[in-house]
């Protein structure tokens, strides 16, 4: 693999830029793999790198019915933060927070990833207990977070109106190496390193069936004929339920559509995420200067991918109060996502009945900033059989009641 | 956006009007079932990609329950009917087999 660098640019700008190679290459499937991940977004294609950078295992196919990257997270808002409440969780965002701030060196790709600060703004005194109580959890946790007074939140975001009749801000919950990154760019920049690395990646390769012998997996059947192989990881979020049946197990998942949009350029005018739980709306300004505002999601199952426009205008209406300086700002388009949610709102990273197969769903509406942590752990439970990181977010936590709460997940409607 | 017809009123509700209530005909496992019987009942679900049944109540409205039969891939809703079912009545089979001839009812 040709590095990218300064220096690649200038050589590239002498010969009218013919040099570049592809980023990675479009194998056909081999017989049979080590490994094989279902789906290549964020999480798949983490989940490869990381067995192959930390376990060595580069014998793997990440095999994905559409394109590369072309589920969530080609959807999602972007934004990265680790001040979750409860100890499991804390502790897998923040490691992946914490590999959001190398990954551009680490993948010699840049994924644009811009600490900038995330502010989960308290709208209600219930939100104002709850926050302290987060900030001081995070403590603990070592995760940098603090509260902050409506005074200050003006001082960050000056667009803000902390004084709205019915939304008032009361103070803040200010997470400063949180923010956004390319969410494009991660999943390009896992998959130039996972080809780097030897492994295939095979697209507009649908899995139609899950092959198993004495209860373990064999292979995967597909649209390209059987591949073989002793482990599969399951990472396809909305459709983990589908996948599952063809394996042989229930998932305690259901999925709805999550949806976001996006304004028309405008200049600079607010360098920092805004989250606002109360009235399930949070806005962030891209670097093209559109600000792109996360809505709420439906409370029907929906595989449509469109979601309701009552949200929409919702969020819209409520955020206009908060920030009347978009009032007058037109819409640029709107999309939503396939979401899957579990009974408390928490991952499931998990063995599963059938020995060999390991899945990694139920992300909700907080997939994104997961991203690398999720490949992290995941691949450590994969070629390990056991993560620190992933133990508490088994599948048979619901069965024995040992949920992880996280109802503040992501600051929307479920 | 989302229209039911409700059964009990009779008015063509739009979805602002109703409050979804997850998935119908679930049966119900108390004290004294098993571990397996009770997670089932609580957690797992089918979350079908195609035909769906699920409960819906017109909160709005008249204030009633009923349930509805709807496609999940497609918002295609083929009957709305009363919540005092235990299982998807035949007139509501029959209206999804109508415009779904390969589906059939998974018990």
């Amino acid at each position: 693999m040709r590095r990218y660098s300064a220096f690649a640019v200038a050589r590239e700008a002498t010969r009218y830029h013919q040099g570049w190679e592809r980023a990675w290459a479009s194998p056909e499937p081999k017989r049979s793999y080590d490994a094989i991940i279902v789906g290549a977004g964020g999480h798949g294609l983490a989940t490869a790198f990381y067995l192959g950078k930390n376990f060595g295992i580069t014998n793997v196919a990440v095999i994905e019915k559409g394109w590369l990257g072309g589920g969530n997270t080609g959807r999602n808002t972007t934004i990265i933060r680790s001040n979750y409440l409860q100890d499991p969780s804390a502790a897998l965002y923040e490691k992946s927070r914490s590999l959001f701030e190398t990954m551009s060196q680490d993948l010699n790709y840049n994924v644009m990833f811009s600490p900038r600060g995330v502010i989960m703004l308290a709208q209600t005194e219930h939100e104002v207990r709850g926050y302290k109580r987060t900030a001081q959890a995070n403590a603990l946790q070592g995760v940098t977070t603090e509260f902050i007074s409506p005074a200050r939140v003006k001082e960050i975001v000056p667009i803000i109106n902390i004084d709205g009749p019915r939304y008032p801000v009361l103070g803040g919950l200010w997470q400063a190496r949180g923010g956004t990154a390319r969410h494009d760019a991660v999943a390009w920049g896992y998959a130039r390193a996972c080809s780097d690395m030897g492994m295939d990646i095979i697209q507009q390769c649908a899995v139609t069936g899950v092959t198993r012998e004495d209860g373990a997996v064999t292979g995967v059947e597909t649209t390209r004929g059987h591949i073989a192989t002793k482990k599969l990881g399951i990472v396809v979020a909305g459709h983990s339920g589908v996948l599952a049946e063809m394996a042989g197990f229930r998932l305690p998942i259901e999925s709805v559509a999550l949806q976001a949009l996006v304004s028309e350029p405008i200049k600079p005018c607010m360098d920092c995420v805004v989250m606002a739980n109360t009235v399930h709306g949070y806005m962030s300004q891209s670097d093209k200067g559109e600000m792109v505002i996360g809505g709420g999601a439906d409370g029907y199952n929906n595989y449509t991918q469109r979601g309701s426009f009552h949200h929409i205008e919702e969020t819209v209406r409520a955020l206009v109060e908060t920030f009347p300086m978009i009032s007058r700002l037109k819409q640029l388009r709107q999309w939503g996502g396939i979401v899957d949610m579990t009974g408390d709102r928490s991952p499931i990273l998990s063995k599963t009945p059938v020995e060999g197969i390991f899945i990694n769903c139920g992300w909700g509406t907080g997939g994104f900033k997961a991203t690398p942590g999720s490949g992290w752990a995941f691949a450590e439970l994969m070629a390990k059989g056991h993560s620190p990181l992933t133990d508490a977010f088994g599948l048979e936590r619901f069965r024995e009641g040992r949920f992880i709460d996280e109802s503040v997940a992501a600051g929307v409607a479920h | 956006m989302l229209i039911l017809e409700c059964p009990c009123c009779g008015v063509m509700a739009d979805e602002t009007e109703l409050a979804p209530g997850g998935e119908a005909h679930l049966r119900r496992h108390g004290p004294g079932s098993s571990d397996e019987d009770f997670e089932g009942y609580l957690f797992l679900r089918p979350n079908a990609r195609g035909v769906h049944f699920e409960r819906w109540r017109h909160a709005h409205g008249c204030g009633k329950w009923f349930l509805a039969a709807r496609d999940t891939a497609t918002m295609e809703v083929f009957a709305t009917y009363s919540a005092q079912t235990a299982e998807p009545p035949q007139h509501v089979i029959d209206a999804i087999r109508a415009k779904r001839p390969d589906w059939s009812l998974v018990p």
